[in-house]
């Protein structure tokens, strides 16, 4: 008599035992086919294309009802099994039939990962995973004004988001991590895959946590997220991952742990039960590529019909495309040690390539943009091919093994004629060419003839790239100093270039500058970092990492270890109160040194990392704020005691500089920033020798700049006198801002003005006062974020990642 | 390999570190991409400066105090400067991470 054989679960893996099941045996079993889905067989794989519109659901059916009916298969579709017996050998449906076998193979795939948020049973939240969510997304699109929220940026997300969009749905993906396919994609490829959604209309917030689903009359309504952002939808589609679906197998006493266990034969623990695909668990393995899947059905169908056969899980390299964006991924290219990097970008093109190389062999590749050359890098992986031959080429591909290099001169010599390259003095391309005709040879030359660079000389590299391309070998270019060695722009460059493509993030400068690293350097971070925030204040939020220990942990890091804390004390002013506060916190966190500044506060020195949070707290608790003491930014305005209690004093500079240091304070600028005000010209706040001072004097206040008195001594240059205390700190503003808008990262004012020249910098916020005033409202807007004490916020929020992660000195000593 | 459970992913900040306290000293876990961590002593060779304060950039750290940079993976100094610092083994496993205390432990400590 021919045996009995129940199937549970029609998906691919199933669909495609059972083709070699009746190529090579077709009347050993009498085949019963469980699928709770009502229907058989389809490519789960096309969805995307069925929800996109390019496919209808019938081109994606791999064994339609004729093929179940001539190979004499039961079709029991839309029916679930709710029980195996496996001391009885039956199964029980959810009709409640009870139906016997010889052998049966369990192959119930995996079950979309719903995130148990409050409002998760709404109706109209859904995952991707089957033709009913695809039919509710393409059933949205028929509706008019119809919003759609995606939660999970991997793949199976961006695939709904993309489908959705197609189908003129306004959609949102909410993403957990910082940036999108994390899994398969490094940030840069992230970032530009973002660029390309949000260019076809989807809005992508990454590093966004979902709190809860919002629902009216049992339907849902928006998506709320932790920062209180409410995202409004009809449809919310759930893509954040699979589980292996191991319920009826684990009810029925079957061996599980992430998956069904099976041995090499693909037999569970009972002799008689079979499993394969997505819901398995191979010697510690779960499976979601089709590829090893399909391996497996070869050997089910070998162990069914009593033949030798093992699986092997072969380490095969993994690739995948994404509909409607140029991207490639393979292989492994996060985990391992001994690797190393290969980045190629061009950001003209929006092209980002990068090749993981380990033990001369490609191991991972990631590709945007251009991904031609996608399959060969894969077949490099795949056949573990020994690269070291053609390493220097290697990522130009293959079509450029040997062959030349790229003109990194091509973007200015394709510039045109009347293209603006000094914005100062509104020179154009052709001008500039024009004087090289005449005669002009060197960058002085065109500077004297047509002012190019003259003023701010941010635009020094591209006049000096225009000589280049014109004058060919002619002309040799200096040899400019790049920001480090992760990119060969200046900082100049790197500025100008910031503003004038409104680059807002860092893997937006990495891209779109061509940096050769894939997230820069200690040198190149911090200046970064500060470029953005200082260019677009309300866009870019600071980044902690890419900050140096001091303005990370907002105090000063000792020689030991140790930190050293200052409080703020207002133009030098303080109360019995504080100075009572800072004595009691003194004692109790055992500070070895307090000491005196020269910029008229208290430090106290050796404090232990782990006590700043409970110190600050301390501190603050007696009205004390940071002294931004550790930072590239504002830190004292030093006064003198003025008119208040000085016989000599002609202004009150103590309240002045009062005022300037509460207007100021918070503010980050390229390097660090401090001030005086002195009461009368006897200057005992040593204003002159300061970046920014004033000096009292009947008539008004005397504004001056540029002074230092470290590694160099210098005395301040006059920028302009002024008659109030508000058109004092106007002008202390806009200097502020121009400053931070244009300065090179670690350039003291004096080392900046010596570069533009003061009477640029007078002609900007002297003479031109509506400019003033624009420089002085900006200042003003990059304030409303930033003038805030740090202290206050990490000993209420981060107190916790002062202290170590975990102590495992408690488990040794056992 | 004793595969101790540390702390979740996210306790560690992107392109930052956490120090763990062992009967060996600190030791500085960092967390270099998504789900990409790696362990090395917290000591600098040089002066002693606490590398879990440093600039992590690609799979390096730059030491606070003099800018020794280190790979995190051999744990040796890149460029002009010599020196090494201990490595310790750690993997991510769904979303924790976890470090191989195994020579972290006083046996080893007290030889």
């Amino acid at each position: 008599m021919t045996q009995k054989l129940i199937i549970i679960g029609a998906g691919m893996a199933a669909g495609r035992a059972l083709e070699h099941l009746f190529e090579q045996a077709p009347d050993a079993y009498d085949v019963t086919l469980f699928n709770a889905e009502p229907r058989g067989t389809y490519n789960r794989i096309m969805l995307s294309p069925v929800l996109s519109g390019d496919k209808s659901f019938e081109e994606i059916v791999t064994h339609t009802a004729e093929w179940y009916e001539e190979n004499g298969v039961t079709c029991r579709f839309g029916e679930k099994v709710v029980n195996i017996d496996r001391a009885a050998k039956t199964v029980t449906s959810d009709t409640g039939d009870v139906l016997p076998y010889d052998r049966l193979v369990i192959a119930t795939g995996s079950n979309p990962f719903i995130i148990p948020l409050p409002g998760h049973d709404l109706d109209g939240v859904i995952a991707y995973r089957d033709l009913e969510d695809t039919n509710a997304m393409i059933a949205l699109g028929d509706k008019p004004d119809a919003k759609a929220v995606v939660i999970g940026g991997g793949l199976l997300g961006l695939e709904a988001a993309a489908g959705l969009a197609l189908r003129g749905v306004d959609v949102t993906v909410v993403h957990i991590m910082g940036h999108l396919m994390e899994r398969q994609l490094d940030e840069a490829a992230g970032y530009l895959l973002r660029k390309a959604l949000v260019d076809k209309g989807i809005t992508v917030k990454c590093s966004a946590n979902s709190k809860e689903i919002l629902g009216e009359n049992g339907k849902v309504k928006a998506l709320l997220l932790d920062d209180g952002t409410e995202l409004p939808c009809d449809l919310l589609v759930m893509a954040v991952g699979i589980r292996p679906s191991v319920v009826l197998a684990s009810d029925a006493g079957l061996a599980t742990g992430r998956g069904i266990h099976v041995d090499d034969q693909m037999v569970t623990s009972d002799e008689n039960i079979l499993s394969l695909g997505e819901c398995v668990e191979h010697n510690g393995d779960v499976f979601g590529l089709v590829a090893p899947i399909f391996d497996q059905a070869k050997v089910l169908t070998k162990t069914l019909l009593g033949e030798e056969a093992s699986f092997v899980n072969k380490e095969v390299a993994t690739k995948l495309k994404v509909t409607g964006c140029d991207l490639f991924s393979a292989g492994d290219f996060a985990d391992g040690e001994g690797r190393e990097d290969i980045v190629f970008r061009d950001p003209a093109r929006g092209v980002y390539k990068r090749l993981v190389i380990e033990e001369n062999r490609i191991v991972g590749a990631v590709m945007y943009g251009d991904t031609a050359d996608g399959n060969w890098f894969f077949g490099l992986i795949k056949d573990r091919e020994d690269i070291s031959e053609m390493r220097d080429t290697l990522i130009f591909g293959p079509a450029y093994q040997g062959g030349d290099s790229l003109d990194p001169m091509a973007a200015v010599a394709a510039l045109p004629a009347d293209a603006e390259i000094c914005g100062c003095n509104g020179v154009c391309k052709g001008q500039i060419v024009d004087a090289i005709g005449n005669g002009a040879t060197t960058l002085e030359d065109v500077r004297a003839v047509t002012k190019a660079s003259g003023s701010c000389g941010t635009c020094t590299g591209l006049v000096e790239q225009v000589l280049s391309v014109t004058l060919g070998d002619d002309f040799v270019m200096p040899a400019a100093k790049s920001v480090c060695g992760c990119t060969d722009l200046t900082h100049e460059d790197v500025r100008r270039l910031i503003k004038s493509r409104a680059l807002k993030s860092q893997p937006a400068v990495w891209q779109e500058l061509g940096w050769s690293t894939p997230n820069g350097c200690h040198v190149c971070r911090p200046a970064i970092n500060y470029y953005l925030l200082a260019d677009w204040p309300l866009d870019y939020a600071d980044d902690p990492q890419s900050r140096f220990v001091n303005e990370r942990n907002h105090a000063n890091i000792q020689k030991d270890g140790t930190y050293s804390v200052v409080p703020r004390m207002w133009g030098g002013i303080t109360t019995p109160d504080e100075l009572r506060a800072i004595a009691d916190a003194a004692d109790k966190f055992d500070v070895p040194t307090v000491k005196v500044t020269g910029g008229q506060r208290i430090d106290l020195l050796g404090v232990k990392k782990e006590d700043l949070p409970a110190i600050w707290f301390d501190l603050n608790q007696a009205g004390l704020v940071s002294g931004h003491a550790y930072s590239k930014g504002l830190r004292t305005v030093k006064t003198c005691v003025g008119t208040d209690h000085c016989r000599f004093g002609t202004q009150d500079s103590t309240g002045l500089g009062i005022k300037l240091e509460k207007h100021l304070w918070g503010s980050w600028t390229p390097h660090k920033l401090k001030l005086a005000v002195s009461g009368c010209p006897r200057n005992c706040a040593e204003a002159t020798c300061k970046d920014i001072g004033v000096i009292c004097v009947d008539s008004g206040y005397e504004v001056s700049v540029a002074g230092a008195a470290g590694m160099e001594v210098k005395e301040t240059q006059l920028l302009c006198k002024v008659g109030s205390e508000e058109e004092a700190i106007e002008v202390i503003s806009a200097m502020t801002q121009i400053y931070r808008e244009n300065a090179k990262y670690l350039d003291r004012i004096w080392k900046w003005v010596d570069k533009v020249g003061l009477d640029w910098v007078k002609a900007q916020i002297v003479d031109d006062l509506k400019n003033r005033k624009a420089l002085a409202e900006r200042f003003e807007i990059s304030q409303s974020v930033y003038r805030t004490d740090p202290w206050a916020e990490h000993a209420r929020e981060k107190a916790e990642t002062y202290q170590p992660i975990a102590n495992l000195t408690l488990e040794a000593a056992e | 390999m004793s595969w101790i459970d540390i702390c979740d992913l996210s306790d560690i900040p992107l392109r930052g570190a956490r120090i763990v306290k062992t009967a060996v000293g600190c030791v500085a876990v960092f967390r270099t991409d998504d789900a990409e961590v790696f362990a090395t002593s917290d000591r600098c060779p040089h002066k002693g400066g606490p590398l879990s304060e440093g600039i992590v950039h690609g799979k390096k750290v730059t030491c606070p105090l003099h800018n020794w940079v280190f790979s995190l993976e051999s744990g040796e100094a890149q460029g002009a400067d010599e020196g090494q610092i201990a490595t310790y083994a750690t993997q991510v496993v769904e979303g924790r991470v976890l470090l191989d205390a195994s020579a972290l432990t006083t046996g080893v400590a007290a030889e």
